[in-house]
Protein backbone atom coordinates (compact mmCIF):
# COMPACT_ATOMS: atom_id res chain seq x y z
CA UNK A 1 0.00 0.00 0.00
CA UNK A 2 2.61 2.47 0.57
CA UNK A 3 5.82 1.41 -1.48
CA UNK A 4 6.78 4.17 -3.95
CA UNK A 5 5.79 4.51 -7.56
CA UNK A 6 7.84 2.48 -9.77
CA UNK A 7 9.81 4.80 -11.01
CA UNK A 8 10.57 6.97 -8.42
CA UNK A 9 12.48 3.77 -7.14
CA UNK A 10 14.04 3.01 -10.58
CA UNK A 11 15.45 7.36 -10.34
CA UNK A 12 16.83 6.36 -6.87
CA UNK A 13 17.95 3.27 -7.56
CA UNK A 14 19.70 5.06 -10.79
CA UNK A 15 21.33 7.62 -8.63
CA UNK A 16 22.86 5.24 -6.33
CA UNK A 17 24.32 3.47 -9.25
CA UNK A 18 25.65 6.75 -10.36
CA UNK A 19 27.39 6.96 -6.98
CA UNK A 20 25.39 10.24 -7.10
CA UNK A 21 24.11 13.03 -5.10
CA UNK A 22 21.56 11.56 -2.78
CA UNK A 23 20.96 14.79 -1.39
CA UNK A 24 18.93 15.37 -4.28
CA UNK A 25 16.25 12.82 -3.35
CA UNK A 26 13.14 14.25 -1.68
CA UNK A 27 13.04 14.15 2.18
CA UNK A 28 9.53 12.49 1.99
CA UNK A 29 7.64 11.11 -0.94
CA UNK A 30 4.02 10.92 -1.14
CA UNK A 31 2.69 7.82 0.20
CA UNK A 32 -0.68 6.03 -1.63
CA UNK A 33 -2.75 7.12 1.74
CA UNK A 34 -1.71 10.82 1.29
CA UNK A 35 -2.67 10.71 -2.07
CA UNK A 36 -6.02 9.90 -1.50
CA UNK A 37 -6.41 12.14 1.21
CA UNK A 38 -5.46 14.94 -0.74
CA UNK A 39 -7.82 13.87 -3.18
CA UNK A 40 -10.89 13.50 -0.66
CA UNK A 41 -9.91 17.18 0.97
CA UNK A 42 -10.34 18.58 -2.69
CA UNK A 43 -13.50 16.51 -3.37
CA UNK A 44 -14.95 17.83 -0.18
CA UNK A 45 -14.20 21.34 -0.72
CA UNK A 46 -15.85 21.29 -4.28
CA UNK A 47 -18.90 19.34 -2.66
CA UNK A 48 -19.55 21.93 -0.26
CA UNK A 49 -19.56 24.80 -2.91
CA UNK A 50 -21.91 23.07 -4.99
CA UNK A 51 -24.28 22.86 -1.85
CA UNK A 52 -23.45 26.28 -0.54
CA UNK A 53 -26.09 27.64 -3.19
CA UNK A 54 -24.21 30.55 -4.15
CA UNK A 55 -24.84 32.91 -7.44
CA UNK A 56 -22.45 30.96 -10.54
CA UNK A 57 -19.88 34.02 -10.56
CA UNK A 58 -19.16 33.58 -6.86
CA UNK A 59 -19.03 29.91 -7.22
CA UNK A 60 -16.30 29.97 -10.46
CA UNK A 61 -14.70 32.16 -7.71
CA UNK A 62 -14.22 29.64 -5.37
CA UNK A 63 -13.38 26.83 -7.75
CA UNK A 64 -10.69 29.18 -9.09
CA UNK A 65 -9.70 29.38 -5.29
CA UNK A 66 -10.43 25.06 -4.34
CA UNK A 67 -7.97 24.92 -8.23
CA UNK A 68 -5.00 27.20 -6.82
CA UNK A 69 -4.94 25.65 -3.62
CA UNK A 70 -5.31 21.82 -4.85
CA UNK A 71 -4.14 21.49 -8.63
CA UNK A 72 -0.92 22.27 -10.22
CA UNK A 73 -1.85 24.93 -12.61
CA UNK A 74 1.32 25.52 -14.37
CA UNK A 75 1.54 21.83 -14.78
CA UNK A 76 -1.65 21.64 -16.44
CA UNK A 77 -1.59 25.11 -18.52
CA UNK A 78 1.85 24.36 -20.00
CA UNK A 79 0.54 20.29 -20.79
CA UNK A 80 -2.31 21.99 -22.47
CA UNK A 81 -0.62 24.20 -24.60
CA UNK A 82 1.92 21.83 -25.92
CA UNK A 83 5.49 22.87 -27.50
CA UNK A 84 4.69 26.42 -27.80
CA UNK A 85 4.60 26.94 -23.65
CA UNK A 86 8.62 26.44 -24.52
CA UNK A 87 8.81 29.23 -26.71
CA UNK A 88 6.92 31.71 -24.22
CA UNK A 89 8.56 33.95 -21.74
CA UNK A 90 7.88 33.63 -17.97
CA UNK A 91 5.40 36.92 -18.03
CA UNK A 92 3.24 35.57 -20.86
CA UNK A 93 3.01 31.88 -19.60
CA UNK A 94 1.64 33.60 -16.58
CA UNK A 95 -0.72 35.64 -17.99
CA UNK A 96 -1.82 32.12 -20.31
CA UNK A 97 -1.95 30.21 -16.95
CA UNK A 98 -4.05 32.62 -14.96
CA UNK A 99 -6.69 33.16 -18.34
CA UNK A 100 -6.97 29.15 -17.96
CA UNK A 101 -7.32 29.17 -14.49
CA UNK A 102 -10.56 30.76 -14.28
CA UNK A 103 -11.69 28.87 -17.64
CA UNK A 104 -11.18 25.86 -15.95
CA UNK A 105 -13.82 26.89 -13.11
CA UNK A 106 -16.19 28.43 -15.43
CA UNK A 107 -16.62 25.45 -17.40
CA UNK A 108 -16.10 22.83 -15.12
CA UNK A 109 -17.46 24.59 -12.18
CA UNK A 110 -20.79 24.50 -14.46
CA UNK A 111 -20.39 20.98 -15.05
CA UNK A 112 -20.10 19.95 -11.51
CA UNK A 113 -23.51 21.54 -10.85
CA UNK A 114 -25.05 18.55 -12.07
CA UNK A 115 -22.89 16.55 -8.96
CA UNK A 116 -25.46 18.73 -6.84
CA UNK A 117 -27.13 16.31 -3.64
CA UNK A 118 -24.58 13.53 -5.05
CA UNK A 119 -21.98 11.54 -3.45
CA UNK A 120 -18.28 11.06 -4.46
CA UNK A 121 -16.38 8.16 -2.85
CA UNK A 122 -12.83 8.61 -2.93
CA UNK A 123 -10.84 5.48 -3.03
CA UNK A 124 -7.12 3.92 -3.35
CA UNK A 125 -4.42 5.30 -4.80
CA UNK A 126 -1.88 3.33 -7.37
CA UNK A 127 1.49 3.96 -8.55
CA UNK A 128 1.09 5.59 -12.34
CA UNK A 129 3.87 6.85 -14.28
CA UNK A 130 5.62 9.14 -11.77
CA UNK A 131 3.01 10.22 -10.14
CA UNK A 132 -0.45 8.33 -8.08
CA UNK A 133 -3.94 8.04 -9.43
CA UNK A 134 -6.62 7.72 -6.73
CA UNK A 135 -9.73 6.43 -7.93
CA UNK A 136 -13.14 7.58 -6.56
CA UNK A 137 -16.81 6.89 -7.59
CA UNK A 138 -19.86 9.79 -8.00
CA UNK A 139 -22.95 8.58 -6.97
CA UNK A 140 -25.61 10.68 -8.72
CA UNK A 141 -29.42 10.61 -8.57
CA UNK A 142 -30.77 8.33 -10.63
CA UNK A 143 -27.94 7.73 -13.00
CA UNK A 144 -25.42 4.55 -12.76
CA UNK A 145 -22.23 5.69 -10.84
CA UNK A 146 -19.64 7.75 -12.74
CA UNK A 147 -16.04 6.63 -12.32
CA UNK A 148 -13.98 9.49 -11.57
CA UNK A 149 -10.29 8.60 -11.84
CA UNK A 150 -7.29 11.70 -10.33
CA UNK A 151 -3.87 12.26 -11.09
CA UNK A 152 -1.97 13.43 -8.34
CA UNK A 153 1.99 14.15 -8.09
CA UNK A 154 3.75 15.89 -5.24
CA UNK A 155 6.59 17.38 -7.75
CA UNK A 156 5.53 20.94 -6.60
CA UNK A 157 6.77 20.20 -2.56
CA UNK A 158 2.85 19.65 -2.02
CA UNK A 159 0.25 16.82 -2.97
CA UNK A 160 -1.37 19.03 -6.15
CA UNK A 161 -3.72 16.96 -9.09
CA UNK A 162 -2.93 17.87 -12.41
CA UNK A 163 -5.17 15.56 -14.58
CA UNK A 164 -9.02 13.68 -13.84
CA UNK A 165 -10.32 11.01 -15.90
CA UNK A 166 -14.21 10.85 -16.00
CA UNK A 167 -15.32 7.35 -17.68
CA UNK A 168 -12.45 6.91 -19.69
CA UNK A 169 -12.35 10.94 -20.39
CA UNK A 170 -9.14 12.57 -19.98
CA UNK A 171 -9.78 16.50 -19.33
CA UNK A 172 -5.95 17.20 -20.41
CA UNK A 173 -6.44 15.31 -23.68
CA UNK A 174 -9.55 17.57 -24.19
CA UNK A 175 -7.77 20.39 -23.15
CA UNK A 176 -5.30 19.93 -25.09
CA UNK A 177 -6.86 19.61 -28.12
CA UNK A 178 -9.32 22.65 -27.41
CA UNK A 179 -6.95 25.08 -26.79
CA UNK A 180 -4.89 24.13 -30.00
CA UNK A 181 -7.97 24.60 -31.67
CA UNK A 182 -8.57 28.41 -29.99
CA UNK A 183 -4.65 29.05 -30.84
CA UNK A 184 -5.42 28.06 -34.63
CA UNK A 185 -8.62 30.05 -34.70
CA UNK A 186 -6.48 33.16 -33.59
CA UNK A 187 -3.66 32.07 -36.00
CA UNK A 188 -1.07 31.31 -33.63
CA UNK A 189 -1.51 35.29 -31.62
CA UNK A 190 -0.97 34.13 -27.83
CA UNK A 191 -2.57 37.30 -26.50
CA UNK A 192 -5.16 36.62 -28.78
CA UNK A 193 -5.68 33.22 -27.28
CA UNK A 194 -5.51 34.54 -23.51
CA UNK A 195 -8.19 37.58 -24.36
CA UNK A 196 -10.28 34.32 -25.78
CA UNK A 197 -9.97 32.65 -22.83
CA UNK A 198 -10.94 35.01 -20.29
CA UNK A 199 -14.37 35.52 -21.81
CA UNK A 200 -14.77 31.43 -22.53
CA UNK A 201 -15.88 28.65 -20.25
CA UNK B 1 -17.13 -19.41 -31.71
CA UNK B 2 -14.16 -17.11 -33.52
CA UNK B 3 -15.36 -18.33 -37.09
CA UNK B 4 -18.82 -17.63 -37.21
CA UNK B 5 -18.04 -13.65 -38.32
CA UNK B 6 -15.67 -14.62 -41.05
CA UNK B 7 -17.35 -13.13 -44.08
CA UNK B 8 -17.77 -10.09 -41.47
CA UNK B 9 -14.37 -9.75 -40.27
CA UNK B 10 -12.89 -10.07 -43.83
CA UNK B 11 -15.06 -7.14 -45.05
CA UNK B 12 -13.62 -5.02 -42.18
CA UNK B 13 -9.93 -6.17 -43.36
CA UNK B 14 -9.57 -3.12 -45.02
CA UNK B 15 -9.80 -0.69 -42.02
CA UNK B 16 -7.29 1.47 -41.41
CA UNK B 17 -5.38 1.46 -38.58
CA UNK B 18 -3.47 4.48 -36.64
CA UNK B 19 -0.34 4.41 -34.91
CA UNK B 20 -1.08 3.82 -31.18
CA UNK B 21 -3.09 6.59 -29.22
CA UNK B 22 -3.94 8.62 -32.72
CA UNK B 23 -7.53 7.98 -34.02
CA UNK B 24 -7.23 7.07 -37.96
CA UNK B 25 -9.76 9.91 -39.54
CA UNK B 26 -9.44 9.21 -43.33
CA UNK B 27 -12.83 10.47 -44.11
CA UNK B 28 -12.21 14.18 -42.09
CA UNK B 29 -13.98 15.96 -44.75
CA UNK B 30 -17.36 14.21 -45.23
CA UNK B 31 -17.23 13.28 -41.31
CA UNK B 32 -17.29 17.34 -40.77
CA UNK B 33 -20.20 17.54 -42.95
CA UNK B 34 -21.98 15.27 -41.51
CA UNK B 35 -20.83 17.05 -37.86
CA UNK B 36 -22.12 20.53 -39.23
CA UNK B 37 -25.71 18.27 -40.28
CA UNK B 38 -25.82 16.77 -37.00
CA UNK B 39 -24.77 19.95 -34.48
CA UNK B 40 -27.60 22.12 -36.86
CA UNK B 41 -30.31 19.26 -36.23
CA UNK B 42 -29.60 19.46 -32.22
CA UNK B 43 -29.44 23.42 -32.15
CA UNK B 44 -32.84 23.31 -33.98
CA UNK B 45 -34.67 19.92 -32.93
CA UNK B 46 -32.94 17.90 -29.85
CA UNK B 47 -31.86 20.75 -27.97
CA UNK B 48 -35.45 22.73 -27.61
CA UNK B 49 -36.97 19.60 -27.34
CA UNK B 50 -35.12 17.82 -24.67
CA UNK B 51 -35.50 21.74 -22.54
CA UNK B 52 -39.43 21.07 -23.33
CA UNK B 53 -39.30 17.38 -21.64
CA UNK B 54 -36.90 18.67 -18.51
CA UNK B 55 -39.75 21.17 -17.87
CA UNK B 56 -41.99 18.77 -16.91
CA UNK B 57 -39.60 17.79 -13.92
CA UNK B 58 -38.89 14.31 -15.31
CA UNK B 59 -34.82 14.40 -15.75
CA UNK B 60 -32.06 15.72 -13.24
CA UNK B 61 -31.78 15.05 -9.82
CA UNK B 62 -34.36 12.85 -8.30
CA UNK B 63 -34.58 12.79 -4.48
CA UNK B 64 -34.50 8.69 -3.79
CA UNK B 65 -37.64 6.64 -2.93
CA UNK B 66 -39.47 8.64 -5.23
CA UNK B 67 -41.36 7.46 -8.20
CA UNK B 68 -40.07 7.75 -11.36
CA UNK B 69 -41.31 10.17 -13.96
CA UNK B 70 -43.24 9.64 -17.05
CA UNK B 71 -40.04 9.90 -18.99
CA UNK B 72 -38.06 7.72 -16.80
CA UNK B 73 -40.19 4.78 -17.50
CA UNK B 74 -40.07 5.04 -20.88
CA UNK B 75 -36.60 4.83 -21.06
CA UNK B 76 -36.95 2.06 -18.35
CA UNK B 77 -39.18 0.21 -20.97
CA UNK B 78 -36.92 0.54 -23.79
CA UNK B 79 -33.77 -0.67 -22.28
CA UNK B 80 -35.27 -3.66 -20.92
CA UNK B 81 -36.21 -4.61 -24.71
CA UNK B 82 -32.60 -4.09 -25.50
CA UNK B 83 -31.36 -6.57 -22.30
CA UNK B 84 -31.74 -10.19 -24.72
CA UNK B 85 -29.97 -8.49 -27.79
CA UNK B 86 -26.75 -7.70 -24.90
CA UNK B 87 -27.32 -11.07 -23.54
CA UNK B 88 -26.75 -12.87 -26.76
CA UNK B 89 -24.00 -10.17 -27.82
CA UNK B 90 -22.39 -11.52 -23.58
CA UNK B 91 -22.64 -15.01 -24.88
CA UNK B 92 -20.98 -14.68 -28.48
CA UNK B 93 -18.10 -12.65 -26.19
CA UNK B 94 -17.57 -15.97 -24.13
CA UNK B 95 -18.43 -13.95 -20.92
CA UNK B 96 -21.14 -15.54 -19.04
CA UNK B 97 -21.65 -13.52 -16.31
CA UNK B 98 -22.93 -10.50 -17.54
CA UNK B 99 -25.52 -13.02 -19.61
CA UNK B 100 -26.62 -14.04 -16.72
CA UNK B 101 -27.09 -11.32 -15.00
CA UNK B 102 -28.74 -9.17 -18.09
CA UNK B 103 -30.91 -12.41 -17.73
CA UNK B 104 -32.22 -12.19 -14.02
CA UNK B 105 -32.69 -8.33 -14.67
CA UNK B 106 -34.86 -8.91 -17.80
CA UNK B 107 -36.89 -11.58 -16.41
CA UNK B 108 -37.50 -9.30 -12.82
CA UNK B 109 -37.87 -6.07 -14.91
CA UNK B 110 -40.23 -7.45 -17.29
CA UNK B 111 -42.52 -9.44 -14.28
CA UNK B 112 -42.04 -7.23 -11.56
CA UNK B 113 -41.31 -4.08 -13.17
CA UNK B 114 -44.54 -4.63 -15.11
CA UNK B 115 -43.09 -4.96 -18.44
CA UNK B 116 -39.83 -3.21 -18.03
CA UNK B 117 -41.77 -0.02 -16.94
CA UNK B 118 -39.96 0.21 -13.53
CA UNK B 119 -36.84 -0.86 -12.54
CA UNK B 120 -36.60 -3.36 -9.01
CA UNK B 121 -33.99 -5.17 -10.49
CA UNK B 122 -31.81 -2.19 -10.15
CA UNK B 123 -32.54 -0.81 -6.96
CA UNK B 124 -33.83 -3.95 -4.93
CA UNK B 125 -31.96 -6.83 -6.44
CA UNK B 126 -28.72 -4.94 -7.33
CA UNK B 127 -28.53 -5.80 -11.12
CA UNK B 128 -27.99 -3.19 -12.88
CA UNK B 129 -27.79 -3.23 -16.85
CA UNK B 130 -24.44 -4.36 -18.06
CA UNK B 131 -24.22 -2.75 -21.55
CA UNK B 132 -22.51 -4.44 -24.49
CA UNK B 133 -23.10 -4.27 -28.29
CA UNK B 134 -22.24 -6.27 -31.26
CA UNK B 135 -19.55 -3.53 -31.61
CA UNK B 136 -18.08 -4.87 -28.23
CA UNK B 137 -18.45 -8.32 -29.82
CA UNK B 138 -15.95 -7.59 -32.46
CA UNK B 139 -13.27 -6.17 -30.31
CA UNK B 140 -13.38 -9.15 -28.52
CA UNK B 141 -12.84 -11.27 -31.73
CA UNK B 142 -9.91 -8.94 -32.41
CA UNK B 143 -11.37 -6.93 -35.11
CA UNK B 144 -9.40 -3.25 -34.79
CA UNK B 145 -11.80 -0.27 -34.60
CA UNK B 146 -10.80 1.03 -38.15
CA UNK B 147 -11.49 4.64 -39.03
CA UNK B 148 -13.49 7.00 -37.21
CA UNK B 149 -16.87 8.44 -38.75
CA UNK B 150 -19.60 10.50 -37.52
CA UNK B 151 -22.74 9.21 -38.68
CA UNK B 152 -25.94 11.87 -39.67
CA UNK B 153 -28.24 11.42 -36.55
CA UNK B 154 -26.06 8.69 -34.88
CA UNK B 155 -23.50 10.53 -34.35
CA UNK B 156 -20.01 9.54 -33.31
CA UNK B 157 -18.78 6.01 -34.26
CA UNK B 158 -15.89 3.64 -35.94
CA UNK B 159 -16.03 1.40 -39.16
CA UNK B 160 -16.54 -1.30 -36.14
CA UNK B 161 -19.02 -0.07 -34.34
CA UNK B 162 -21.65 1.05 -37.48
CA UNK B 163 -20.80 -2.96 -38.53
CA UNK B 164 -21.83 -3.59 -34.99
CA UNK B 165 -24.55 -1.38 -34.69
CA UNK B 166 -26.43 -2.71 -38.25
CA UNK B 167 -25.85 -6.70 -36.78
CA UNK B 168 -27.27 -5.28 -33.50
CA UNK B 169 -30.31 -3.89 -35.29
CA UNK B 170 -31.05 -6.43 -37.85
CA UNK B 171 -29.63 -9.76 -36.74
CA UNK B 172 -29.35 -10.67 -33.32
CA UNK B 173 -32.06 -9.60 -31.30
CA UNK B 174 -33.98 -12.67 -30.08
CA UNK B 175 -37.25 -10.63 -29.65
CA UNK B 176 -37.63 -10.02 -33.46
CA UNK B 177 -39.63 -13.31 -33.70
CA UNK B 178 -41.52 -12.58 -30.24
CA UNK B 179 -42.76 -9.24 -30.42
CA UNK B 180 -45.16 -8.03 -32.90
CA UNK B 181 -44.92 -4.85 -35.60
CA UNK B 182 -46.28 -2.29 -33.22
CA UNK B 183 -44.86 -3.85 -30.29
CA UNK B 184 -41.26 -3.42 -31.79
CA UNK B 185 -42.74 0.15 -33.05
CA UNK B 186 -43.32 0.87 -29.51
CA UNK B 187 -39.38 -0.23 -28.53
CA UNK B 188 -37.67 1.42 -30.73
CA UNK B 189 -40.16 5.20 -30.02
CA UNK B 190 -39.31 4.25 -26.15
CA UNK B 191 -35.75 3.94 -27.31
CA UNK B 192 -35.60 7.47 -29.29
CA UNK B 193 -37.33 9.01 -26.36
CA UNK B 194 -34.96 7.94 -24.24
CA UNK B 195 -31.90 9.46 -26.42
CA UNK B 196 -33.67 12.64 -25.53
CA UNK B 197 -33.86 12.55 -22.12
CA UNK B 198 -30.06 11.70 -21.99
CA UNK B 199 -29.73 14.94 -24.33
CA UNK B 200 -31.35 16.52 -21.25
CA UNK B 201 -29.61 14.93 -18.81
CA UNK B 202 -26.32 15.92 -19.82
CA UNK B 203 -27.57 19.22 -21.46
CA UNK B 204 -24.86 21.38 -20.30
CA UNK B 205 -21.80 18.84 -20.94
CA UNK B 206 -23.74 18.17 -24.53
CA UNK B 207 -24.02 22.18 -24.89
CA UNK B 208 -20.53 22.59 -24.09
CA UNK B 209 -19.14 19.91 -26.16
CA UNK B 210 -21.07 21.06 -29.04
CA UNK B 211 -21.79 24.28 -29.31
CA UNK B 212 -19.10 25.90 -26.99
CA UNK B 213 -16.19 24.55 -28.25
CA UNK B 214 -13.94 26.13 -30.51
CA UNK B 215 -13.32 22.56 -32.59
CA UNK B 216 -16.41 20.87 -31.57
CA UNK B 217 -15.47 18.10 -34.58
CA UNK B 218 -12.64 17.19 -32.88
CA UNK B 219 -13.80 17.55 -28.97
CA UNK B 220 -16.33 14.84 -30.28
CA UNK B 221 -13.83 12.86 -32.09
CA UNK B 222 -12.10 12.93 -28.90
CA UNK B 223 -14.38 12.31 -26.79
CA UNK B 224 -16.23 9.51 -28.19
CA UNK B 225 -12.78 7.73 -28.80
CA UNK B 226 -11.55 7.74 -24.65
CA UNK B 227 -15.02 6.96 -23.56
CA UNK B 228 -15.41 3.77 -25.92
CA UNK B 229 -12.09 2.79 -25.62
CA UNK B 230 -12.58 2.81 -21.55
CA UNK B 231 -15.74 0.98 -22.69
CA UNK B 232 -13.81 -1.81 -24.05
CA UNK B 233 -11.46 -1.62 -21.07
CA UNK B 234 -8.81 -0.82 -23.37
CA UNK B 235 -5.47 0.62 -21.56
CA UNK B 236 -5.22 4.34 -22.50
CA UNK B 237 -1.93 5.78 -22.23
CA UNK B 238 -1.60 8.70 -19.38
CA UNK B 239 -0.72 12.09 -19.82
CA UNK B 240 2.45 12.82 -17.53
CA UNK B 241 3.18 16.45 -17.46
CA UNK B 242 6.38 15.54 -15.12
CA UNK B 243 8.81 13.46 -17.90
CA UNK B 244 9.16 16.08 -20.60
Amino acid sequence: MTHMPNSTRRGFLGMIAAGGALAVTPAHAMTAGEASAAIRRAVDEVLGIISSGRPPAQMYAAFAGVFQRHADVDAIARSALGPAARQMDAASFARFRDAMTGYIARKYGRRFQEFLGSRIEVGTARPLKSFWAVESTAYLNGRSPMQVEWHISDKTGQPRFFNLIIEGVNMLASEREEITAMLARRKGDMAALIADLQQAG
Amino acid sequence: MRLVPVVLVLGLAGCAAAPPGEIADPYEPMNRRVHAFNKALDANLVRPASRMVKGDGASGPRPPGQPPGVLQMVGNFGSNLSLPGKVVNSLLQGRPEPAVRNTFRFAVNTTLGLGGLFDPAGSDFALPEIDTDFGETLHVWGVPSGAYLELPLLGPSTERDLAGKIVDFALIDPLDNVLTDDQKLAGTAARVVSKAGERAQFGSTVDSVLHESADSYAQTRLLYTQHRRYELKQEEDAIDPYAE
